[in-house]
């Protein structure tokens, strides 16, 4: 960008005249005009702001007449919210740059061989023309953990919800103590006995949620020989008395309902519109009334993609999503570039596919192979915008990366240039071992 | 050619680094044309308003001109990075000319730091308009330096009304009656809370609604001040108090780890929408605005005041936007002292969209019954405190993720731990203040 911004400006009339032998002085006037513009472009821009950046690290938050020294140094490495981000930084450092070169390669490898490459590499391609920004708010839509918000856990529902289907009251709870809980169904603490009444009220059933056909509870009335009872939506507007059959309160149709005599199941049957239900024909002795499990079998609640625990691996794939089509093109340009003799060689040598790829292709492929993995170090230590944009506030913190702790330092409500100075002179003394390596590179290809 | 290609884009990487000093330098270089020496009769005005509150702004500017239509009053809508570009405008010695600014603690900062103009020139017509608590709001160290122009009442709760007629509830009017119709509305099958706990600062204000009405106003202010500790017996009480509400995760829209990560316009549409995810939002007059989903107030939500506690007398939690003046001229006097008046509060109020508390205005202009509602409230309640973490210094107070937001998702998270995250809060609010001085 600086380069061509050096061209845009061409101090022609300023060129000696030909015809005329130029003097040691005049020709290194000449070559400090030419590079006058680049000079203050990076002074004014690079320069400047880099000493002031170095110099204000120094001073505290009030400013110039606060002289901390390596305070804010010392703060950086003892505050266990940068420590994090020091932390979430190396483990970006130690995943993102391989996994995106591998994929690279990968993707770059496979689509030589495929007919619709181009379709390919497109859409592979395609997260890269997407502002980091987007990406961010769009994932972090997906990421959401209510499977029907996001749609990353709504896929793992489907699939979740097919091996174990939710029950048809999944939100229901009892609405006495007196039904209890036994192996994710609900019980009845007390035992029944022929002639016996069995009221189990359920709560927290959302009206939409009720089954059509409901009809108007009925309390069951005793009955000898029979066990009798009703599963009822033990509520109304305003509350009602719990435990009781009320009007408007409706019974709870098709709710399978079972009879057990110790652990064993001996009648099931299902509720019917109002609700009620009968044991008939019950040996003497005590039963258990209860509903079973399969009822109250919640939908699968979702990973909790943007919670604390998971929320740097998440950021960190849908980095890798951006990146990848980056690495794919680059590979693939030196893949396409690559003398396609020598492999053909190997493979007249008698070298299995797995051999070529190895000891030809990769070799051959590696200058271009480190640019990526180089510019993936850059831009892995300085992540900023994903970040922001992708972790919630409350997993900000265990999202932390050096960038952002930078930003948040100096503008995110805390205000502390001096600590934020800090940060940025300690990411760029990162930086510049990435930088040195990549300028040598450049250096022995040129 | 490559290798300084590669080095002048290292440098860039250095540019982005330093967007601090960049940031100050372009400021610095910007802003030079409209210093003291500039034009009397302009005055540069960088706001946090936009969209169709710029436009607002803009009404009460022209109701001004009618006045003094030789001042010319330049907005500049800053959005949300106003507290950033003000902070770097300060310290590069070039601030615009006015401003208004949402955190008190901000201003403090400035005059702390000398940069503010006292306006005790319009303190006459202030208080001839405003009742005392408000002069209070804009005085620092001493002396009035802002005035509270656009309020929110903070202290409104939102509910479904069709949630709440299902479940056979009426808005309480007490705590024990929030605390009884949140159990019906659970009964009822929908959760009573909706809690945007991803934003830390929603927490922050049911705190400090449940603290200004158990501890009272004048605790309130010792602890807005950090002159009482956190760890204090009232904020004790305040926070169990608060646990009545968030502790319940089978009572919070998506239980306890969605809350935490429900940010606060998610928490609205969760109660704006039909059905409901949760019946109520505790929140100030902004949610309606906030609410994607279409919904009929009066029909599909409706606002009741935040419960008395303990038979506290009405009280009102704000938050808003107070003008604050860099310098003196007498444009900017003219200016100021209009903004006090009923004429610059009507021509924004009928608007929508807004509270003031002077009480020279008739609630008759705001343009609905809600609005008159939690606006009026405003100007009636006796105990109008402003919102106290906006008052604290930003690294406690204001920060994502960190000082009070952070540490009350914490107690969301775990909201047993009422002893932990009082010494926990009081320890940030040491460091923040030793730090802030």
């Amino acid at each position: 960008m600086s380069r061509g911004s050096i061209t845009a400006e061409p101090p022609i009339r300023a060129a000696p005249p030909p015809t005329q032998e130029p003097g040691a002085l005049g020709r290194y006037a000449t070559g400090a005009l030419f590079l006058a513009p680049a000079i203050i472009l990076l002074g004014v821009w690079i320069v400047y702001p880099t000493v002031y950046t170095i110099v204000r690290s120094l001073f505290g938050q009030s400013g110039f007449d606060d002289f901390v020294g390596l305070g804010n140094y010392r703060t950086l490495f003892t505050t266990s919210r940068l420590l994090t981000a020091i932390e979430n930084n190396a483990i970006w450092v130690g995943i993102v740059p391989a996994f995106v070169t591998v994929l690279g390669v990968i993707f770059a490898v496979l689509t030589e061989r495929v007919r619709w490459s181009v379709a390919f590499k497109t859409v592979v391609f395609l997260p890269m023309a997407v502002s980091a920004f987007a990406t961010g708010v769009t994932w972090r839509i997906m990421y959401q953990q209510d499977p029907s918000l996001g749609a990353v856990n709504a896929l793992g529902r489907t699939f979740a919800d097919a091996i174990h289907a939710p029950g048809v009251l999944a939100s229901a709870s009892p609405s006495t103590p007196s039904l209890v809980p036994q192996g994710g169904g609900l019980v009845l603490k007390t035992p029944l006995h022929p002639g016996g009444v069995a009221l189990l009220g359920l709560t927290a059933i959302p009206p939409q949620q009720v089954p059509s056909g409901a009809k108007q509870a009925v309390a069951p009335t005793p009955k000898p020989g029979a066990i009798e009872g009703v599963v009822w939506r033990d509520f109304k507007p305003g509350g009602g008395v719990q435990g009781k059959v009320e009007t408007q309160e409706l019974g709870l149709p098709g709710v399978s309902v079972e009879l057990r005599r110790g652990s064993k199941v001996v009648q099931s049957t299902k509720s019917k519109a109002d609700g009620s239900f009968a044991f008939a024909d019950v040996q003497p002795g005590s039963y258990r009334a209860g509903i079973g499990a399969s009822t109250f079998a919640k939908p699968w609640g979702g990973i909790s993609w943007l919670g604390a625990k998971l929320i740097t691996y998440s950021l960190i794939l849908a980095y890798i999503w951006i990146w990848a089509g980056f690495a794919m093109v680059v590979i693939a340009a030196g893949l396409s570039s690559m003398p396609r003799d020598v492999l053909e060689a190997a493979r007249t040598d008698g070298a299995s596919e797995w051999q070529v790829f190895r000891r030809v292709t990769i070799p051959l492929l590696w200058p271009v192979i480190s640019v990526v993995l180089v510019t993936m170090f850059i831009n892995v230590l300085k992540v900023f915008d994903l970040v922001i944009t992708l972790a919630p506030g409350s997993s900000q913190n265990a999202a932390n990366v050096i960038a952002l702790a930078m930003w948040r330092e100096s503008f995110g409500g805390v205000n502390d240039f001096g600590v934020g100075s800090a940060i940025a002179v300690f990411l760029f003394l990162l930086v510049i071992p990435v930088l040195a390596l990549n300028i040598r590179n450049f250096r022995r290809e040129a | 050619m490559k290798g300084r290609k590669s080095l002048v884009a290292a440098l860039a990487a250095v540019a982005t680094l330093t967007a601090v000093a960049a940031a100050y330098a372009s400021t610095a270089a910007s802003s030079k044309p409209a210093s003291a020496r500039a034009v009397a009769g302009n005055i540069n005005f960088d706001g946090v308003w936009s969209g169709a509150e710029a436009k607002a702004f803009g009404a009460v500017i022209k109701a001004f001109n009618k006045k003094y239509p030789q001042v010319h009053v330049k907005y500049k809508s800053l959005g949300d990075n106003l507290p950033t570009v003000l902070a770097t405008a300060v310290t590069g010695g070039h601030p615009p000319d006015m401003a208004d600014i949402a955190q008190p603690g901000l201003i403090q900062q400035f005059v702390d730091k000398g940069a503010l103009k006292p306006i005790t020139y319009a303190r006459k017509s202030f208080a001839a308009n405003f009742a005392p608590s408000w002069l209070k709001l804009g005085t620092f160290n001493g002396k009035l330096y802002g005035i509270t122009f656009k309020a929110s009442n903070k202290s409104t709760v939102w509910y479904n009304a069709h949630a709440f007629k299902n479940a056979g509830v009426k808005p309480p009017k007490t705590w024990p009656q929030l605390l009884a119709a949140a159990k019906t509305l659970k009964a009822s099958g929908t959760p009573a809370y909706s809690i945007g706990g991803a934003d830390g600062w929603t927490l922050t204000d049911l705190f400090e609604n449940i603290y200004l009405r158990q501890a009272g106003v004048g605790k309130y202010n010792l602890l807005s001040a950090h002159k009482i500790k956190w760890t204090d017996k009232t904020v004790t009480t305040a926070l169990k108090t608060m646990a009545q509400v968030i502790g319940d995760s089978s009572n919070l829209a998506g239980g306890t780890s969605g809350a935490i990560q429900t940010d606060f316009p998610t928490s609205v549409n969760n109660v704006f929408q039909n059905p409901p995810k949760a019946a109520i939002v505790i929140e100030g007059d902004f949610v309606p605005g906030v609410a994607t989903v279409k919904a009929k107030p009066n029909i599909d939500y409706g606002e009741f005041a935040f419960p008395s506690i303990g038979g506290s007398a009405p009280a009102v939690e704000i938050g808003g936007d107070t003008l604050v003046a860099f310098r003196d001229t007498p444009a900017i006097r003219a200016f100021v002292t209009f903004l006090t008046t009923e004429p610059a509060a009507a021509a924004w109020a009928k608007r929508g969209g807004f509270a003031t508390g002077n009480k020279k205005m008739s609630p008759a202009v705001y343009p609905d019954a809600i609005t008159r509602a939690t606006a009026s409230a405003i100007a009636k309640a006796k105990n109008v405190v402003f919102d106290m973490s906006d008052q604290q210094p930003g690294s406690f107070g204001a920060t994502v993720g960190q000082g009070e937001w952070g540490l009350f998702q914490d107690f969301l998270r775990k909201p047993s731990n009422v002893t932990g995250v009082q010494k926990k809060l009081e320890a940030a609010a040491k460091a923040a203040y030793k730090k802030g001085k």
